[in-house]
């Protein structure tokens, strides 16, 4: 258990989009590190350590680019580090940055990074490379096509049709007009997604999230440093984290110790996180979820094997409007990963988007009377799993 | 190496990466590729977990134990998830194609390779043909050359 209290007390934020042209890749950090420090009214001086979250650097082109980014971000003279768990990166920086001022080694830590997908046309390729030369490497295994064949497994287990999956993009898309900061947004229908083109079986164009630029930054303090700067803290109540195998076909079949298509590691970090944080009925007690969704099938296996409902139920709480802003539990007001993937930060964005609805500062998305907010983040081949309880009140 | 130029509408500098690699077999995959090149497709098993594997390790990752030793799987064997891709990604094959993780007879983890053979002009339908519990084959090329491209699945003949 930590030996102090932890919370985000600074967010900081750019606009996600296809492209940010006027700014280089360092430049944007900079400007979400700059938004994070103005938030918690701390200067540069105050931070005690920078935890810099950063996936494959083969997107923005220069090879292990935090350290060009040392000097932008005001780690210069402080313990600097990396971290870099694929798409799940974002969380587990911040669960680094947790354990540096939970440990009671450092008060302050901001995490900060950013990302730009769009700077080679060749992402896709970037992302096949991820998997070995001998085995997998040569059957066109990228994220979209991995996850297809998670997705194809759980609509074969529970029955989901493709429209289902169609309103979750529908419900995100719809979300995200309130979210100014996001990259895709607007009024769309069912049948839009349905006829927008086919990728990879069960997946059409619209079931995928875009490639984004863009940039996030959270400031965490001790207790003592948010009594003193903050009035409305976000407390960080529970972490968990599970890594598994990165063979995909290890977890289908009678086997698996972990089913791939349930995403269900998310069982084991999720059940440690409400430990931590004292949460018994996931449901009753976390008013909003910001999960790690690129894809439109990511949510329902995430919300079952997290205790939010049985296997094979999300679907029709989902159709039943459960999942809308101010219903049942607000899944991804902030439009979610589906609308902005910025992949460095992506994790990143998910803590601080639900942050920001704990500490009521999540503007026109901001739902009312929120205690608890929990945030995801899923990386490599759906292998690196974590996820974070924020919570108005320390537990 | 780095060209520079600029775009018409877009102040850019362009760049390229070249790089090249060797990559190391080792034991436990070349024994794998041997086995390819006789038509043969060769797992690793841990007696104290009664699990096999493919590919094969030289450590069972559940006893943390080497290995016990070789089996020939069977080349017929049930789809546990697939996909069939129909978006063009660059460097990748040319849409559209079919892929499956398969579980082979005897070996408790599937492997995943391509799905030929099958009509994929109609997506949906040909979708229907690789649900999860379909049996398929494994289909050799005539030449192996000791890769994993040596092979690939087929659905049986109706």
């Amino acid at each position: 258990m930590p030996k102090n209290r932890v919370a985000v007390i600074g967010v900081g934020e750019t606009v996600f989009k296809n492209n940010i042209v006027d700014k280089t890749y360092v430049e944007l950090a900079q400007q979400a590190a700059k938004a994070a420090l103005d938030d918690a009214g701390l200067t540069p001086d105050d931070i005690d350590a920078v935890v810099f979250s950063m996936a494959p650097t083969q997107f923005m082109g220069v090879n292990d680019v935090d350290k060009w980014a040392v000097d932008l971000v005001w780690a210069s003279g402080k313990p600097f580090m990396r971290v870099h768990t694929g798409g799940a990166t974002g969380g587990s920086a911040l669960h680094a940055g947790y354990a540096h001022v939970a440990s009671g080694m450092y008060r302050t830590v901001l995490v900060v990074g950013a990302d730009r997908v769009t700077e080679t046309p060749d992402a896709q390729h970037v992302l096949n490379l991820i998997w070995d030369l001998f085995y997998e490497h040569d059957f066109a295994l990228n994220t979209v096509t991995m996850t297809a064949l998670a997705t194809q497994r759980y609509m074969h287990r529970y029955g989901t049709t493709e429209e289902q999956f169609a309103r979750v993009v529908v419900r995100s898309r719809k979300n995200a007009l309130k979210n100014p900061y996001a990259h895709l947004k607007g009024n769309i229908t069912v049948d839009d997604v349905m006829k927008s083109p086919r990728m990879s079986w069960p997946y059409k164009l619209f079931d995928i999230c875009p490639r984004s630029a863009g940039a996030a930054a959270v400031v965490l303090a001790n207790e003592e440093v948010t009594k003193s700067h903050c009035s409305r803290p976000a407390f960080i109540n529970g972490i968990g984290g599970r890594t598994s195998t990165v063979f995909m076909g290890d977890r289908v079949g009678p086997f698996a110790d972990a089913e791939l298509s349930d995403e269900a590691e998310f069982v084991s970090a999720g059940k440690e996180a409400y430990a931590q944080s004292g949460i018994t009925n996931p449901m009753k007690e976390i008013q909003v979820v910001e999960l790690y969704d690129p894809f439109s099938s990511t949510q329902f296996p995430q919300l079952e094997s997290l205790g939010f409902c049985e296997r094979g139920q999300a679907q029709n709480l989902s159709d039943e409007g459960a999942f809308e802003m101010g219903a049942l539990l607000s899944v991804n007001p902030s439009g979610g990963t589906l609308c902005s993937n910025p992949i460095g930060v992506t994790g990143l964005v998910r803590v601080a988007d639900a942050a920001l609805q704990v500490m009521g500062k999540a503007g026109e998305g901001q739902v009312a009377g929120v205690q608890n907010a929990l945030s995801t983040a899923i990386g490599g081949s759906v292998q690196f799993v974590n996820c974070t309880i924020l919570g108005a009140d320390y537990i | 190496m780095v060209k520079q130029g600029s775009d018409k509408n877009e102040n850019v500098i362009y760049g390229e990466w070249h790089v090249r690699y060797k990559y190391s077999v080792g034991k436990v995959a070349g024994k794998f590729f041997d086995g390819l090149k006789q038509k043969k497709i060769l797992a690793t098993y841990c007696d104290k977990c009664k699990l096999s594997f493919l590919p094969p390790r030289a450590y069972c990752e559940r006893s943390f134990e080497p290995c016990s030793g070789w089996i020939e799987a069977g080349l017929e064997g049930v789809i546990e998830a697939a996909t069939i891709v129909t978006a063009e990604f660059e460097n990748l094959p040319k849409p559209p194609y079919a892929i499956a993780y398969v579980r082979l007879d005897g070996v408790s983890t599937a492997m995943i390779n391509f799905v030929r053979g099958l009509d994929l002009s109609d997506v949906k339908s040909a979708a229907e043909r690789l649900e999860p519990g379909t049996r398929v084959r494994v289909e050799f090329k005539d030449n192996p050359e000791g890769r994993i491209t040596d092979f690939h699945y087929v659905l049986p003949t109706p």
